[in-house]
């Protein structure tokens, strides 16, 4: 195994235990952790991808990542507040009437 | 002896790093208190920090440490601290759908394992690392308009969050 392949096998866990993460756990703040986790694995493996070809394109969508990370927990963050002051709780489940 | 071992430190630390940030993630899925959970998110972030300045992007090792782990995990370690509901939650981990959540799980990794294995059959080309000079004249150069477009996503979600928190505001007086 060399090292690209190393490095891409670790992206790929990294994502399938966030996806995990958000499928399997009730709290929605570990929920939303679990998210940041996937992003990080997709930008390891932009960035491995970037260092295997030589072009810069792969690091600019890793900063572009940064971005959009920092704006999803930005907005994501306020609507959980929102919703713990409506329920009281963390619990994903408690939302369940927002299925309709 | 030591003279072989300095020469594969590198490789060596990249395997430590790898290996302590996939335990991270593994105990981010079993640690009870969000708390715990996102300490040990922080230290996944910090070692794939590593991992990026073990590959030569300097710049994205220290912005991952800058934005991910300070601006983003701050804020969230803040929440925490803000929110103390003691809920079910915290004692009752997993959701009913446990069982099909792992099986799905493994399934998922199985095959992008898979690809990965049988995808990367064409020989790594010799790993070029590429400076900051060169990210820097593709970033501004190529890719400027998309550099433009991040500040008016920053700008929509700020604007988003402050209309979420009047919203409700309003709603309970």
């Amino acid at each position: 195994m060399d090292k690209v392949q190393f490095l891409l096998l670790i992206a790929v866990a990294l994502f399938a235990l966030g996806l995990l993460g958000v499928i399997v756990r009730r709290n929605l703040l570990v929920m939303l952790m679990c998210m940041e986790l996937m992003l990080n694995g997709v930008n390891l493996s932009l960035v491995t991808f970037a260092q295997q070809t030589g072009t810069a394109a792969g690091a600019v969508l890793v900063f572009l990542i940064f971005v959009v990370a920092a704006a999803e927990i930005a907005i994501a963050i306020p609507i959980v507040l929102v919703l713990v002051r409506r329920k009281r709780t963390l619990e994903a489940d408690a939302f369940a009437d927002l299925k309709g | 002896m030591i003279e072989n071992l300095l020469q594969n430190l590198d490789t060596l630390l990249l395997i430590v790093f790898g290996i302590s940030a996939l335990v991270a993630a593994a105990l981010m899925l079993v640690l009870r208190h969000p708390m715990q959970v996102a300490m040990a998110l922080i230290s996944t972030m910090v070692f794939l920090g590593g991992i990026y300045g073990l590959l030569g992007v300097h710049f994205i090792a220290a912005f991952q440490v800058l934005i991910y782990v300070s601006a983003v995990m701050v804020f969230m370690v803040y929440v925490i601290m803000l929110i103390d509901v003691r809920d079910p939650s915290f004692t009752r981990r997993f959701s009913t759908l446990l069982v099909p959540g792992v099986v799905g799980g493994i399934l998922l990794l199985a095959v992008l394992a898979y690809a990965l294995w049988h995808g990367l059959r064409a020989p790594a080309h010799t790993t070029v690392s590429f400076g900051l000079q060169q990210f820097s004249i593709a970033f501004l150069d190529e890719y400027w308009l998309h550099f433009e477009l991040t500040s008016v996503l920053l700008v929509a979600a700020v604007v988003a969050a402050l209309a979420v928190i009047k919203v409700t505001r309003k709603k309970h007086g």
